[in-house]
């Protein structure tokens, strides 16, 4: 059985987010339609992940039992999920350039059991960390030893479900779980704390009984760090809090809540990808 | 109305729930059960007792419960979730679409006080809009069993079947209408009596109430056929259409709104097959109120008086 992959450098995984951003920018041009901001922002986050050497995954065989879970529950960073999943062999990168097309498998938002490497249905924020407590229960029913993480936004977190799910993995204490807020401070209407705040984030969480972390998530080798931490287990679910900037890497987008939801033109797109290489 | 056909009380079909989860537990170690505490009132309790590993009171949440069960049938495991059904239909809906309906998981979901003959509770508890709402889901099963003996079965059913299934339970003690091995499979009708004037397609506890009208009907020289027509969706067509074909007239009658729930079912399965008369007994287009449940059946027009004065009126249209 496939273990997590062998870690590579700090400068490899650098060099594979800037090319997880460039299949992003160009699928969301090609469709024509997509969320730059979102993807951008936690692609530090799925890089670690899927190349970090951080998930127990094995690309030949999506359901293998052991896996370890990755949720994307902030399901309109999708891109950056497909680019990884991709790029790590669970179907082949052409297909990327289908995204959002008819009879394609790269369906707008995530779905579960169409698109290999897809563990949950989202794009209804708010969901995927009740999912993932799920998953964690049915590992200690079975004494499998999996780990799941949830990716979130910290928009999302304004969703009262999530704080159902808090309260519920704090006193079930389910170790085995690990959410990550790709806090990137927008939602779509404007700035989280303008709209609604959830300040102090990290209070939240550490009263409803789980480990905080808190990384800058666009600092790699610290991102990795603090997801082997969470995947070592304690005896409480980890949140890690990722400080993040909105359309991270294309100088145009970040802190531009205008890339939120809006697909470069082919001029943009041509600027993105020459400012990434 | 002159009655001589005796239909007596058996459990409430939330008991026959637990009693059929407890079973169920022992020969299949994959089947878990949720509750939103209501695990008393939906009986699941029953379950909790004997299995508490497997066994999870996840607090009033019923959104959660829902993605909780999501997980858990993604990882194998065969969900059962129990609250009362205006609560885990209502407040699970978009978590049901998401996690249940759209990726086809084997989540089985048990919404307990269907109807308004839960009595005194009022409104806010009494659940008509449930099978309306689990009917949309694309590939559910829908299904609302009249006694003890039909849940039990539904509950067996639902663990076999390889999907999200919804079982609509009820609070009241409910009239046997079938035999213990009662013949059970999702989207096969039951035929209880044959008739030729009418058939009286009926679910719940409005099965009992289609054998006394029937009773009533024959003692007039009128014979009704009576289906107990379970499972909403999918719909058994062929009874619907053999009874529209060779009766000429349907009256529906179940325990819910007028719109989306049986009565619609039936009458788009009639209009492809064979367009006759139909006639409805439902709660109609409004919210009951509090009362105690024969009260509150009488008032509201569920009742085999009602079913009689409907089968008058279609024989009259046909």
């Amino acid at each position: 059985m496939t273990a997590a992959p062998a870690a590579v450098s700090v400068a490899e995984l650098e060099e594979i987010a800037r090319t997880l951003r460039c299949h992003v920018l160009r699928m969301i041009a090609a469709a024509n339609s997509g969320h730059p901001g979102g993807s951008l922002s936690a692609t530090e986050i799925v890089c670690a992940l899927y190349f970090g050497g951080v998930l127990r995954h094995d690309p030949a065989q999506p359901l293998w039992p052991d896996r370890d879970r990755f949720i994307l529950s902030k399901g309109h960073g999708v891109p950056v999920l497909y680019a990884a999943l991709a790029e790590r062999g669970y179907f082949d990168v052409e297909e990327l350039w289908t995204l959002r097309q008819i009879d394609s498998r790269m369906q707008g938002h995530p779905v579960q059991g169409v698109t290999p490497g897809i563990e949950a249905s989202t794009g209804s924020l708010g969901q995927g960390l009740s999912i993932g407590i799920g998953h964690a229960l049915a590992a200690r029913l079975d004494g499998r030893d999996y780990h799941t993480f949830v990716l979130m936004g910290d928009g999302e977190c304004q969703e009262g479900q999530v704080w159902e799910a808090a309260m519920t993995a704090g006193n079930y204490r389910l170790g085995s779980l690990t959410a990550i807020v790709d806090a990137n401070k927008f939602q779509l209407d404007g700035p989280v704390d303008a709209i609604n705040s959830l300040a102090p984030l990290d209070a939240k969480f550490a009263a409803f009984g789980w480990r905080v972390i808190e990384v800058d998530g666009h600092d790699i080798a610290a991102v990795v760090d603090a997801l082997q931490q969470a995947r070592a287990g304690t005896d409480a679910p980890t949140c890690i809090i990722a400080h993040t900037v909105k359309g991270k890497g294309v100088s145009f987008m970040e802190h531009n809540n205008e890339f939120h939801g809006k697909a470069p033109t082919a001029e943009q797109l041509a600027a993105a990808l020459e400012s990434l290489s | 109305m002159a009655q001589t056909l005796a239909l007596p009380l058996g459990r409430a079909t939330r008991e026959a729930y637990g009693d059929a989860l407890l079973v169920l537990g022992t020969v299949n170690p994959d089947v878990v059960v949720i509750d939103a505490d209501l695990a008393k009132s939906t009986f699941s309790w029953t379950f909790g007792k004997q299995f508490p590993d497997r066994f999870f009171n996840i607090g009033i949440q019923e959104a959660n419960m829902v993605g909780v069960a999501s997980g858990l049938a993604s990882s194998g495991k065969i969900p059962f979730i129990s609250s009362f059904a205006a609560f885990v239909l209502c407040k699970g809906f978009d978590q049901l679409r998401m996690g249940a309906a759209y990726p086809r998981l084997n989540v089985k979901v048990a919404g307990s006080h269907g109807g308004i003959s839960i009595g005194e509770d009022g409104v806010s508890q009494q659940s008509v809009e449930d099978v309306a709402l689990a009917c949309a889901l694309p590939g559910f099963v829908v299904c609302v069993p009249a006694d003890e003996h039909a849940m039990r079965a539904a509950v067996h059913a639902a663990a076999a079947h390889d999907g999200p299934v919804y079982l609509r339970l009820g609070r009241p003690k409910a009239p046997i209408v079938h035999e213990p091995a009662v013949p059970f499979a999702f989207g096969k009708a039951i035929q209880l009596r044959d008739g030729d004037a009418l058939t009286i397609v009926a679910n719940g506890l409005l099965v009992s109430e289609a054998l006394l009208a029937a009773e009533e009907l024959s003692a007039h020289g009128i014979e009704a056929r009576v289906l107990d027509m379970h499972t909403v969706k999918p719909l058994d067509r062929e009874a619907i259409a053999r009874a529209a074909r060779e009766t000429e007239a349907l009256v529906v009658a179940e325990e819910h709104l007028h719109h989306g729930g049986l009565g619609s079912a039936v009458a788009q399965a009639a209009s492809l097959a064979a367009p006759v008369p139909i006639e409805y007994v439902d709660l109609g287009d409004q919210y009951a109120e509090s009362g105690k449940p024969g009260d509150l059946m009488k008032k509201y027009g569920m009742t085999a008086a009602a079913i009689v004065a409907a089968a008058q009126r279609v024989i009259a249209r046909r």
